[in-house]
């Protein structure tokens, strides 16, 4: 009992955060960064803060991720870190020449209020930047938020300071794609291509964190969304952001900015979610739905059907980003399975009316919370048990105790493979998503059959 | 990858044995910019001093450097594990205006209240540093308060390196045993294992070894830690001190207070286990059945494991190892280790090492051996490439870097999960280090085969 720290009774908790269901906004920051083609990020603080993200990506991606620091000391907390920043931008551009660097800040060179956009422009002007590479910046204060918010910072930043508006349309959509899996943005690609839409979708992190293994080290691996189409996004028809979290802000600066008209969608993952996000897809560039998506719809459903016996009524507790909590909540309950649980560790006042929303049906007996954390969401499942838990790695340890079955999801996954290659979002990945569970539950089942029903046949 | 250059300013920091004069740059703070692999001040005194398993261990600051922190490093505990959870004060905005003080001491009241822990250590972030809570103000009053040691640990990130955490958590220790304010009595044939955190279940294999000799052993700084064993250390006759850095700055203030000498040892590999276990029972010469029983027992050990290294050094003899660890005092040993498996270092780095320390790499190295201090994940790749490694070791950054270049890795940082201290240890070396270099997958890699010309099974 790893956990028997965690007593049944809730109590009202306001200075504490225990066992996080979230971390700092930099981190996420990182993640976006690395989505661009040629791209290091660079954190704006102290050794450890990047020492920290880098190793956290590189757990659940198993891939190398670079990053730079401004290696804060002492000195600079103290004179503010300009010296620092201009050095390591020299460092960067000297040394690992990448076509851009995308700075993010902590919490040390928030609070000691360096302008990192005023340091950013004058090093373009004395050509520390040399001609030709871009800086994208971004504030990241780790006391604000979670690493959602990271992420979307840094996506709406290399949106609004590369875009430009030729005035000439592209005839492209731009997708971004929200904080999800290169798995997931792959698919997202390839859903857009069978409508035969051409979409620029930013942050790509494809072929960054899940690229072949080739018999070298890459600092820039193939992958990424290009500064040229960056740059594009202003030209583009429209732009549909997925998840109200990590991509609204980025779609409604160009929108407001450059007069692309954009859409916030929850995150494709279930059957109605997709639905929506091909429909969206389809008006945004005025395309027909082809046959061949069509098929895989039907093919979810087909499953969904067949299996349906097994998922009514099996109660789930969720906890993960709010975007993806609320998608998979919604998917859930399509599915005729009851998530009572549901908890994020981002702030977020929308969060509990979209899941009231998305199960309606069961109008009071959903315990929703956020922001809170993973001991608050053991407590729950203490007082009222569930048939499976949905969860980032950290669920393992409540998934143990308890003995529940245990679906991984979100970020981050230290201990499995999978997530990186095998998307969630879209029909396919819906059907993905729903073999895992059905997997969960019905191993369960055999394991906890006694002998003279155990079957063959399920 | 040859053509990839090192940074100038880095020159002095890497030294190519045999192709010029020695002098090397170490100890320096990293250059801003680079893709340094060091951490910060946190994450060295949260590792010394998290092992302690009945102590609450709570994170003063946003919620980032508790996330990347919670339960990371598999230091085992035998009996409880408050240590295992993650309790953060969760710093948001408003805290950073008006100060974290009054959370801090409602946080601190309501988990000892909660969780009834033996002391409290309270680690200071970057952020504290710089809006200036005056945690050691809190921590008294708590104290007072509760009745139990409450202790700051001065963690700030910026403060220095990763070597300034070990001082920081050592600061912490000692205080804590200066709470102790029975007399000091010196117990007969008595010992502290220090700078051993039961990674694995090592400290485990230590004991039993000091068991086996007659030694008793009066705490474990910090393996499968205990306060009250903590607060004992004053009354050992001899500190035993493991690790290059992290605790060595408690022996010597031990050693100044309490006049309690202490010896540098290592327990990885047979030459250097063999060592310490003789130091130790020479200090005690005056109760020679200890030397009498040391003797036994490491004949025994040693003749039931060399057939089985006999057999693996068959496989691996001449095969080259790159080293990439924090402290040099860790390469030192895998050097000879390596060396009873028949295998060559062709590069050997550090984190954190000294100038003495890498006078005494270079001895033990061959002509032509790459000497690195505090490297980046270019340096490693280009080396390793042009050496032509079979084998990598090193921590989380460096794993996906090795693999990628397909050369085999053996993690010998906090990730691993089987013990390789002593004799039994030894082996669980030689079985991973066998099984990684030999894995016929790396015959698939590209670049291998474009190196032998042949083409690969796929």
């Amino acid at each position: 009992m790893l956990l028997r720290h965690t007593p049944k009774e809730i109590k009202e908790r306001k200075v504490l955060s225990v066992n996080p269901a979230k971390t700092c906004q930099p981190i996420g920051a990182m993640y976006a960064g690395l989505g661009i083609h040629g791209c290091l990020p660079h954190s704006h603080g102290s050794q450890g803060c990047c020492a920290y993200h880098r190793s956290a990506l590189t757990r659940h991606y198993r891939e190398p991720v670079m990053a730079a620091t401004s290696s804060f000391t002492e000195g600079a907390s103290v004179f503010g870190g300009q010296a620092n920043l201009l050095q390591a931008l020299l460092t960067i551009f000297t040394t690992y020449k990448p076509d851009v660097v995308a700075v993010h800040t902590t919490c040390l060179s928030e609070t000691i209020g360096d302008d990192v956009n005023q340091i950013v422009k004058k090093a373009y002007k004395d050509g520390t930047i040399p001609e030709g590479k871009y800086v994208v910046h971004t504030s990241t204060p780790s006391y604000v938020g979670s690493h959602v918010t990271g992420f979307s910072n840094m996506v709406k930043s290399m949106a609004v300071q590369l875009a430009e508006k030729t005035g000439k349309s592209n005839g492209k959509v731009n997708i971004v794609p929200g904080f999800v899996e290169p798995s997931d943005m792959v698919e997202m690609k390839r859903i857009a291509g069978m409508l035969g839409v051409e979409t620029i979708l930013f942050p790509d992190t494809s072929g960054i964190l899940n690229g072949p293994m080739t018999g070298k080290f890459n600092m820039y691996p193939k992958g990424g969304v290009s500064i040229e189409e960056l740059k594009s996004t202003g030209d583009s028809i429209g732009s549909i952001g997925l998840g109200a979290w990590a991509s609204a802000d980025a779609v409604r600066a160009l929108d407001t900015q450059f007069k692309v008209p954009c859409q916030v969608q929850d995150l494709p993952i279930g059957l109605l979610a997709t639905d929506r996000f091909v429909d969206a897809l389809r008006t945004a560039a005025g395309v027909s739905v082809p046959d061949t998506i069509t098929q895989e719809r039907g093919q979810l459903l087909d499953v969904i059907s067949d299996m349906q016996p097994h998922l009514y009524g099996k109660k789930v507790a969720i906890a993960g980003d709010p975007d993806q909590v609320i998608a998979l909540t919604e998917f859930l309950v399509t599915m005729g399975m009851k998530p009572v649980h549901i908890v994020t560790g981002t702030p977020g006042k929308a969060f509990t009316k979209r899941i009231k929303e998305v199960t309606a049906r069961f109008g009071d007996e959903i315990n929703v919370k956020g922001p809170s954390d993973l001991f608050h969401l053991h407590q729950l499942i203490k007082n009222e048990p569930v048939d499976l838990l949905i969860c980032n790695t950290y669920g393992k340890y409540i998934a143990r105790d308890e003995d529940i079955p245990f679906v991984r999801h979100g970020f981050p996954i230290l201990d499995r493979v999978g997530h990186s290659y095998f998307p969630t979002v879209g029909y396919k990945g819906g059907l993905h998503f729903l073999e895992k569970i059905l997997s969960a539950l019905m191993d369960r089942t055999d394991r906890d059959a006694p002998e003279e029903s155990f079957e063959l046949v399920e | 990858m040859t053509s990839i250059s090192v940074l100038k300013q880095r020159e002095k920091q890497i030294y190519q044995k045999g192709n010029q004069p020695f002098e090397m740059e170490c100890e320096t703070k990293s250059l801003a910019g680079a893709v340094s692999q060091r951490a910060c001040v946190f994450c060295g005194s949260r590792v010394v001093l998290y092992p302690i398993a009945d102590a609450l261990h709570l994170i003063h600051g946003p919620i980032g450097c508790a996330s990347y922190t919670w339960d990371i490093r598999g230091a085992q505990s035998s009996g409880p594990e408050l240590h295992r959870m993650s309790f953060s004060t969760d710093l948001s905005e408003t805290d950073i205006i008006y100060g974290g003080e009054k959370k801090l001491k409602k946080a601190l009241l309501e988990l000892i209240d909660k969780y009834s822990p033996k002391a409290a250590f309270i680690y200071c972030t970057c952020i504290v540093g710089i809006i200036g809570d005056d945690v050691d103000a809190i921590c008294r009053q708590v104290e007072e308060e509760t009745g139990i040691p409450v202790i700051a640990v001065h963690s700030e990130g910026f403060k220095g390196t990763k070597k300034d955490g070990y001082k920081a958590a050592c600061d912490a220790l000692f205080s804590l045993i200066e709470r102790n304010k029975s007399p000091r009595v010196t117990l007969p044939d008595s010992i502290n294992i220090m700078g051993e955190f039961n990674i694995g279940g090592e400290t485990w294999i230590i004991k039993k070894y000091y068991e086996a000799m007659g030694v008793k052993v009066v705490s474990v700084i910090t393996g499968d830690g205990r306060v009250d064993e903590v607060m004992q250390a004053g009354n050992a006759a001899l500190n035993v001190v493991q690790c290059s850095g992290s605790v060595s700055h408690l022996a010597k203030q031990m050693e100044e207070e309490y006049g309690i000498p202490f010896i540098r040892v290592s327990y990885f590999g047979i030459e250097d286990t063999s060592d310490a276990l003789y130091q130790v029972a020479v200090f005690f010469d005056k109760n020679p059945e200890i030397l009498k029983k040391t003797q036994d027992l490491i004949k025994e050990k040693v003749q039931a494991i060399i057939p089985r290294l006999e057999t693996m050094k068959k496989d691996l003899e001449g095969k080259k190892a790159a080293i990439y660890v924090g402290g040099a005092f860790k390469a030192f040993s895998l050097i000879k280790a390596l060396k009873t498996l028949g295998m060559e270092v062709v590069l050997a780095g550090s984190q954190t090492g000294t100038q003495e320390d890498y006078k005494v790499l270079r001895q033990m190295c061959n002509e032509g051996t790459v000497i690195l201090d505090d490297s980046n994940p270019l340096e490693l790749a280009k080396y390793s490439v042009e050496k032509d490694a079979d084998l990598f070791i090193g921590g989380v950054k460096e794993r996906p870097i090795a693999y990628k270049m397909g050369i085999g890795f053996c993690d010998h940082n906090h990730e691993r999960k089987i013990p390789l201290v002593g004799f039994e240890g030894m082996v669980n070396f030689a079985k991973e280090v066998h099984g990684t270099v030999t894995s016929p997958v790396w015959d698939l890699v590209p670049r291998r085969q474009n190196l032998t010309g042949k083409e690969g099974a796929i």
